[in-house]
């Protein structure tokens, strides 16, 4: 299940979720907004997302994962909008009854939400200029 | 028919809607293909990015940039992407 949210994370709550009688692993990953990248100092980010491509193809990672992985359930939130340094940008958490399907799960759809979603990252910097990640142009 | 003008909307993120200044438009066009809109459009608004950057999707999913256009589709140019 993959969601884009607009509010600061509940990590805690995501977590428990996936706890249940059969459960007995759980992995979760939090990608946390940093205060710098290619050797600038960053102040913020800000995300943007085409939404229904974005969901439609968390939906294939997801089963792509199910095929490859023995879990149980597997979740994904990930941010949308203006982010500071500190905020869990993204999180990724599975369950299932043992740890190694559990940790390659969540390794798999962080791996390919990176690189497949269409979600795009602008981040600011100190001196005030911003750019794309990625683009190769700073604005 | 292979000129007929087509309308076609066409919806832009990122860098790609920053440099054309709107977040979509409906393009009257004769392109055939994405690979010929995009073509047309870079030229026209003097897009950054080149085609090797670029993926394409049409109606909420990724096509090849050769798949045919239809009258009224939905044209997305994903720039490179960077999630997480």
């Amino acid at each position: 299940m993959f969601q884009l949210s607009t509010t600061t994370l509940q990590c805690d709550e995501l977590k428990r979720a996936l706890i249940f009688a059969a459960v007995g692993a759980v992995v979760t990953f939090e990608g946390i907004v940093r205060n710098h990248n290619d050797g600038r100092e960053v102040v913020a980010l800000e995300y943007e997302t085409y939404e229904d491509l974005a969901v439609g193809e968390a939906i294939k990672i997801f089963a792509q994962c199910r095929q490859q992985f023995n879990i149980f359930e597997a979740k994904c939130v990930h941010r949308i909008g203006k982010l500071s340094i500190g905020d869990v940008a993204v999180w990724v958490g599975v369950c299932a009854s043992h740890r190694e399907d559990a940790f390659k799960g969540c390794r798999y759809i962080i791996d390919e939400i990176k690189t497949r979603l269409p979600i795009w990252k602008k981040e600011y910097y100190t001196n005030g200029d911003s750019g794309w990640v990625n683009c190769k142009k700073i604005i | 028919m292979s000129d007929q003008i087509k309308e076609i909307n066409v919806r832009y993120y990122a860098l790609l809607r920053e440099e054309r200044g709107c977040p979509s438009e409906t393009i009257k066009t004769n392109a055939q293909t994405p690979l010929e809109l995009y073509t047309q459009l870079r030229q026209q608004y003097r897009f950054s990015l080149d085609i090797n950057s670029l993926k394409v999707a049409l109606n909420d999913a990724f096509y090849s940039w050769d798949s045919p256009l239809q009258d009224k589709d939905t044209v997305v140019f994903i720039p490179p992407v960077a999630g997480g």
